[in-house]
Order: structure tokens, then sequence, then C-alpha cells
């Protein structure tokens, strides 16, 4: 309306306002601290590390905070800082044979080097509220072992030295940036697996759920599936060498789905992989079955029409930030571009009233 | 974080440099969409980061910034996006067409006719012309390619063929220099004629989709029609209630429960203008600016519950 | 039974050894043949023979890796895309089996007719809508079904608005894939007569390629058989029909021209 969104100086600090004093909610109730947040809320912490794309638990925290809680909000707070960071390097790829797995399973072996490490995790939990916590509780001491000792070896890398499964050597090629270039397609994995990796969550996780419902089925199997820290390191040129640079907590994914075979090749399994900032298993895994079904074309599989085979659809529809920003934009006052549709509809209705009256 | 920790219009000076070669390039291909590494800015997609990306990199200190959205200066985005900028990079800023150097407008091109070295930025939401009609990115870029823009011309033929007339009111596609296909942006179709043979630097920033292109001074620029259905450029048929003037786009204001309307000038500083030059209206008071009447109105409208 | 004679003696479209693999099998291999203006070729065999695939090769839809298109005296394959699509846009057109494939289903049936009009430059509405009423004519399509969009057509309805979509530029070559295929028979009977009178009054030169002998006998100049990716026998139509030399194209006359 009009007036209403006009001279909208005053009512936007007025708004604004209100907000923070919102945000803050009863004065009688303590505050948050970020420590609080970054601790006790850490999945989401993670969440909002992983689609921001920048990992730092305390910005994290602040931006939930800053968000009342909303996710989104808050990645998009992550998101607009992140971009005004100077960027002074790559780091070498992180190595996560050499990572201190806090968790580590396989679906696919019963044992296997390494162990299978059950780690803090939801599964088996059962789903009942826990009323201690609201008369916050406090925690006894828990067992505890040594931590297991060397690098882990992956369930893939053994499949790969039998053949059973497709090989993935290394490559050295510099990934491109989705960050520093405008996303153009066909798009190549590692740029896939970027964008899937910052993708919202939820719609990950549906693009995966649709593919084990059979839109795109590529029958995965979680091969291995491990959460710790890894080091980051970066060469210095001045020093010639790579030195450790922090400690990141990922989790990643892999899988090991459907052979494919020919007469003249043998069959071999296939993979899908993710790797996601913090503890995000739920985002690992989709994100490794959303991998796989985007490899139809270089497998030499079918395009079924699937959406997770889509990679344009994928791709283009994963970005939360996109998707929020241009779906709450409709709010925004459009009345020029709905006058000029309102003079449309009333002449075009009195052309039409003009006839029927002719015709009578 | 203090607005000392930004660079000057907010963005580094390298992602400038990135925008300012997306945008020679746009003005060297008049109406081809160019591509660029988008950022995400502290505004949300959709909500003008296109534009302000580009305003960013076209800024320098001497500049005398004007933002509209609807022709208006003072709706709420406008007011959000110019602030913005007066934090970011302390640049002037003005009200009045004729003294601005740079231009963000959403979904209006001013009334008032721009001159040489203007700069008119618009925020686009959806630069591809043939997206309705053809989904697919890969697909569309290639029919620009091939200048494959039979299927445009099927979309204005089925509107004359249902309504006896193109049924397009804004957004409506306009061929740059006998080439490209180019969306205008969602202003109304009353503006495509001040598209053409402009004076001003026309840009288009499209943030979510990654696209900047250009339109510059004096490029032919034509409303896609058919020879027996010519394009019109309408609007509605009133004289601004304000400031009387006969000639420009004008914005319905329900003002009471009882359907009663009025119509005002979309471009607020073209209308005030006017009345300071002691033109008015069916309702205008010569006297008062229309910032005062919609003062006033305000509290009415207020007053009797009118929403949007 | 068709008897117009090539008009020219310079091939319209020349092909010579053209070979489309998919990985290891064979799509179809050392094809090569000569079509006149005018001219009308069958190409029959069963499912898998290869026609398909050599149809869809010689449209531009698949890359062929051996072998020479020459349309016109112009090397087909080595066309830029731009010069390609333009050809299929205005020369050429293609027929597909399924309506839905060859038509917008969401525009309406003026539209569709009209949109290779507006494609090379047609600006008159009016004109356009002319011409689209005229062809929806030539198709016995009622004038009063222009503003209706072909999902609201019979499947004999949206082959014959395709054919009209696909003639109205007046092309020179046409590709028809199973035009007849997944319709009544007796809806196939008038297609079909309707094919004839077109063919023969445009005098365009058409490759056709279908399972259904009849279809060949009454459309078709010249006819070439194939199987597993080759082509076994080819030459007049009626030769072929009356007097097959190949084992396999004995087969298929006895199997399917007796009934």
């Amino acid at each position: 309306m009009y007036v209403a969104v006009k001279g909208g100086e005053r009512a936007i600090d007025n708004a604004h306002a209100w907000l923070a004093e919102e945000r803050r909610g009863d004065p009688a109730v303590s505050e948050l601290s970020l420590a609080q947040i970054r601790v006790q809320l850490k999945l989401a912490v993670n969440r909002v590390m992983a689609e921001g794309s920048l990992f730092d638990p305390d910005l994290a925290a602040l931006a939930i905070k800053q968000s009342r809680g909303d996710l989104i909000e808050a990645i998009f707070l992550i998101r607009a800082y992140r971009t005004t960071l100077p960027r002074h390097g790559a780091s070498n790829p992180i190595d996560t044979a050499e990572m201190a797995v806090d968790r580590r399973v396989s679906a696919t072996f019963k044992d296997l080097p390494g162990g299978q490490v059950l780690g803090p995790t939801f599964d088996y939990t059962h789903r009942l509220l826990d009323f201690k916590l609201a008369a916050e509780g406090g925690v006894g001491p828990v067992a505890t072992a040594p931590a297991t000792q060397g690098p882990v070896p992956h369930v893939t890398e053994m499949l790969n030295r039998d053949g059973l499964i497709e090989e993935a050597p290394r490559d050295d090629t510099p990934p491109p940036d989705l960050t520093r270039t405008p996303l153009e397609l066909p798009a190549s994995r590692p740029l896939r697996l970027q964008a899937i990796t910052r993708g919202d969550e939820g719609f990950i996780l549906s693009m995966a759920y649709s593919t084990q419902r059979g839109y795109g089925r590529t029958h995965a199997f979680v091969g291995e599936l491990r959460i710790g820290a890894v080091a980051v390191e970066m060469e210095i040129p001045e020093l010639g060498f790579a030195v450790e640079i922090g400690e990141i907590e990922v989790t990643e994914c892999e899988t090991v789905n459907q052979f494919k075979g020919s007469k003249t090749e043998p069959p071999q399994f296939t993979r899908g992989y993710g790797l996601v900032f913090g503890q995000s298993e739920r985002k690992a895994i989709a994100m490794s079955l959303v991998d796989r079904a985007l490899r139809w074309k270089e497998l030499g599989e079918d395009f079924s029409g699937a959406p997770a085979q889509d990679e344009e659809f994928v791709l283009y529809h994963a970005d939360n930030i996109q998707a929020t920003g241009f779906l709450e934009h409709i709010k925004l006052p459009h009345y020029v571009d709905f006058q000029a549709e309102l003079e449309l509809v009333r002449r075009l209705r009195a052309e039409t009233m003009a006839m029927r009256e002719a015709v009578q | 974080m203090t607005d000392q920790a930004y660079n000057f219009a907010y963005l580094d000076e390298q992602t400038k440099r990135m925008i300012r070669r997306a945008i020679l390039k746009g003005v060297a291909v008049p109406g081809y969409q160019v591509p660029f590494a988008s950022r995400e800015m502290p505004m949300p997609y959709g909500w003008g980061t296109g534009g302000v990306q580009v305003t960013a990199a076209c800024l320098v200190p001497e500049d005398r910034l004007k933002v509209i959205d609807q022709g208006a200066d003072d709706t709420t985005n406008a007011v959000s996006i110019r602030k913005f900028f007066q934090r970011t990079a302390g640049v002037e800023v003005t009200e009045a067409t004729a003294e601005a150097t740079v231009i963000q407008t959403r979904h209006r091109i001013p009334e008032t006719a721009l001159s040489e070295g203007q700069i008119l930025v618009y925020q686009v939401p959806i630069p591809e012309p043939l997206r309705f009609l053809e989904p697919r990115e890969t697909e569309t870029r290639k029919m620009h390619e091939l200048e494959e823009y039979g299927l445009m011309h099927v979309k204005l033929y089925e509107d004359i063929a249902r309504h006896g007339e193109i049924a397009t009111s804004y957004a409506y596609p306009v061929k740059v220099e006998g080439r490209y296909v180019m969306d205008p942006s969602p202003i109304p179709k009353f503006d495509n004629p001040k598209l053409g043979g402009n004076a001003a630097i026309q840009l288009f920033g499209a943030g979510r989709e990654q696209r900047i292109y250009a339109v510059p001074p004096y490029t032919q620029v034509v409303s896609l029609d058919f020879d027996d259905h010519p394009f019109v450029a309408s609007k509605a048929p009133h004289d601004c209630d304000l400031c009387g003037a006969s000639e420009s786009y004008l914005d319905e204001v329900i003002t009471d429960d009882q359907g009663s309307r009025m119509y005002v000038c979309s471009d607020t500083d073209f209308c005030a203008t006017r009345q300071e030059a002691g033109h008015h209206g069916r309702l205008g008071v010569p006297q008062f600016s229309s910032k005062k009447i919609a003062k006033s109105l305000e509290g009415f409208c207020a007053a009797e519950g009118v929403t949007e | 039974m068709t008897f117009h004679q090539p008009v020219q003696d310079t091939p319209l479209l020349r092909v010579t050894g053209l070979t489309k693999h998919y990985g290891a099998r064979i799509g179809c291999a050392d094809v090569s043949f000569d079509l006149y203006p005018g001219e009308v070729l069958g190409i029959v065999g069963e499912s898998g023979s290869g026609k398909s695939t050599l149809l869809a090769s010689l449209a531009g839809h698949l890359r062929p890796e051996f072998g020479r298109i020459a349309y016109d005296g112009r090397d087909v394959l080595a066309m830029s895309e731009t010069e390609r699509r333009r050809l299929s846009r205005t020369d050429w057109a293609y027929v597909h089996q399924n309506p839905r494939d060859g038509l917008r289903m969401g525009v309406s049936a003026g539209g569709n007719v009209g949109e290779r009009l507006m494609a090379i430059g047609g600006r008159h509405y009016g004109d356009i809508r002319a011409k689209a009423t005229d062809w929806l004519g030539r198709v016995e399509i009622a004038a009063d079904r222009i503003d209706d969009r072909p999902s609201a057509f019979s499947g004999g309805m949206q082959q014959r608005l395709q054919i009209a979509r696909n003639l109205v530029t007046a092309p020179r070559l046409v590709f028809m894939d199973e035009p007849t295929g997944g319709l009544d028979v007796s809806v196939q009977a008038r297609l079909l007569d309707l094919l004839r009178g077109l063919v023969r009054d445009l005098g365009l030169s058409v490759i056709i390629v279908t399972h259904d002998l009849a279809v060949v006998r009454l459309l078709a100049d010249r006819l070439m058989v194939m199987k597993s990716g080759h082509v076994v026998e080819q030459g007049l139509t009626d030769q072929v029909l009356d007097d097959p030399q190949h084992a396999y194209t004995q087969l298929l006359v006895s199997s399917v021209l007796q009934v």
C-alpha cells in the first residue's frame, strides 16, 4: 500500500529495535552465552558452519544467537561475512585416513582394520523425552578407552586393492571454486561436490531419499562413515614445506554402489562421496547418494529423468540462501507490476463485456 | 565489526574488478548475459543483490547516488539500500534524478530523461527472457547463441490468440541492437520506450542468477511485437491526482473501503518537482509537496486500518 | 503407387560409409545411398536393425563416427551447430513417431504450426494465423480448433498437426520416424493417404523409417532393408517387395505382406 510502504526509514529503525528486544526476550531469563551455544547446540553450530562454508564455531554460535535460532538466517550471516574475507591461499587436501576418529562405522563389513567405533550417536537411543534434562540434570563421568593409534585405512581402499571398486586416482588439478567463479554447466564432480556440501540439508536429504525410492536408484551401501578431527596443512612458500595451521572436525561418507560391467569390462562397484564440516552425518550420507546419482553420465548409465540425476536441477536449487532470498522477495512491493497487470485485466474484461453486450 | 572494517562500498577491490570486467563485457556485447561470480551480500538474494554489486563496482567517492524502488525514493527497500551505501561508501545521496550520477532502481525507469554520464543500475530477479518458455539454462544459452527466438514469438502469438492482444504488462521482452533478446527487468512496459536510445549507461545485475548485462548509451532497443499488433506502452488512463501530470506512470491508491481511489505518480521525485513548480492535480494542494500529502495520508490510512 | 521420378540428376542427399556405434555395439555400419529431389526412400527392418539410429544420425540427433553426409553439396557433419540447427528449422523437417515429442503440448494448434514461421522471421500475426488455418485445413483439422491445445486432440489429429507444423515452411527434406506407429488401423490408412497426397503435391524428398511394409509400399519410391546395422538389400520398392533377393527380406515380405 502506497502510504504504508513509503516513508519507511523510521519504520525500519523501529522494526530493528523491536527485533533486538524480541531476540533478547524476557530479561528475567539469563542470556545465552556463545560458549553455551557452541558447546550445547553443537550440531546446530555444525550445520551453520557446513552450509555457511566457514569452519568457525565461535562465529557460527554468534550467528545462531543473532538469528534467534533461525539456522538459515544464521547461515546467511556467515556467508555474507565469509565473502568479505581476504583469501590468503588454499590448504593441502585433508587426509581423512589420518583422522582421529570419534565415530567410524561400516555397513558393508562386520569387522575391519581400525574397528567399528560407535561414538556419540543418536542411533539406538530410544526417542523418549528425557525429563531429567528439563531439571538441568548433570552428567556423571563416562567410561573412556585409549584412542586408536595410527591411520585408519578406508574401506574403499581395501576394495580397491582387489579391483572390486572403481579407481579414484589422486588428481591434483585445482578444483573450481563455486564462490569465486559463476556456476557453469556441465559441472565437474569437484564443483558438484562443493555445491552439495554447502547445499541445504533438507534439500539434499530429500534428493537422496528420492533416489532410494526409485527416482534414480543407485543401490547404495554405506561403505564407511567416519567422524573426527583432521589436521589442515598449508604449504608456506617462504618455508618450502607444509605446516599444520589447525584442526577441523569433518564427517566423511563413502558409499559403495551398484556395480556396472559389460562383456569386456568385469563388474565393479562404484562410489559416492560425501564430506561435510562437523558432525553432520545425515548430510554426509545424503551427499554421497546425490553425488552418486549425479554421476550417471560418466558411468554410462541411463538418464531416467529423476530429479536427483539432473545436475542443473540439483545445483540450481540446493542453495538455501539463494532460495530463501528469492522466495521471500515476493513480499517486497510489486505494485508497479501489479498496477500494469490491473490495467491489462481491466481492459481485457471491458473488451470481453463489450463483445458480450454486442452479441446480445 | 565496525563499518571501517569493510572496504569502500563494501566489496573488496578484487571482487569489484571482477564485476567491472563483467560490466565491460556486457557493454561490449549489448544485451548478452555475462556470467559473474556473484557474492553473498548482507541483504537477501532477490532483494537487489545484483544491483547492489553493480552499483558497488561503479561507485567512486565523488558519486551522488539515488536509489528507487517502484519509482519512489522512500520505499523500505530503497531506504535500506541507500543507507547501506551511505554506511559503506559514504557517498552523497540525492532524490533528484537530474543530480544523481548513479541511480539504482527496482521496477522503474525515472520519468525525467537521463543524460550522458549517468548510470542507471537495474535490479533483476530473472535475467533470462526465455526462462518461462524453457526452464533449462543450458538450453536457453544455446538458444541465445543460435539466435533461436521463434519460441518467444510463439508466446506473444498465444497471448493474442487468447486475449486479442499481447498480455505481457511488465518485464516485456526486447531485442537489443538486432541481436540479443533481453529481459528489461520487471519494469512496466510503459517504461520500455525509454530503454532505447537512452543517453545514460544502463546496467542490469542479477545476483542470485549470477548475470550482468548492459545497454550502452544510444543503443537500439526494440520491444518485441507483430507488424499488425504493434507494441503499445500503456498506463492507467488518468492524470496524477497530486501534480496533474498526464504523461507519467501512476500508482493506484485505495483511499477507503468504499473503493475510492486516487492516482499518483509512481516517480516521487518527478511528482514533487512538478508540484514545487506549481502544477497540481485533482487532489493536489499547490503549496504542499507529495511527501507532505503522503505523510498526512499515513495517519489517515493507519486509522482506517488500510493494509496492502 | 507413386511414380514421380527424380526431377534432377544431382542427389539432394548423398550418404557414404555412415557408421555409428554404441560402445562396442553396432548401431549402423557403412551405410551409403543417394536421395534425389522429390524421391521417397523407405528404410525397413525389425526393431534393433539400426534404422532409427540411421535416421537419427542423418537428422543430426546423433553424431556418427565415420562417413559423410552431403546435403545439397554441403558437408553436414562439418557444419557448425548454428548452421545445422538453422537447416533443421528451414530446409529440413522431422516427424516423430510420438506426436508429443514433436509438438509443444502447452501451445495452441495455431501456435504449433506458426512456430516455424516465426522462427524464420514471420512477424505478421494475421499472416501467420492465415497460414496456420490453411495448413490445419490441409491436414483435415477444422479451422475452429486453431486455438485448442494438442492435448485436446485425438492421437491421429495430433499426428496430422505435427505434420502440418513440419511442412508449413515448405521444407525440402523430411525425416519421418514410424509416423503411423501407435495409431489405429483405420486412422493409419487415412494418415497414409494424406501423407501421400502432401508428398506428391509438394514434391518433398522423404526418408521414412518403418517396420510396416504396407507403409512403404504406399509411399516409397525406393527401399532399403536393414538388419543388424547393415543394409542387406536396396532397390525400387516394387522390385524389392515383389522379388526379394536377400533371405532376410524374403522372410520380412512373407511374414508381413501376405496378410
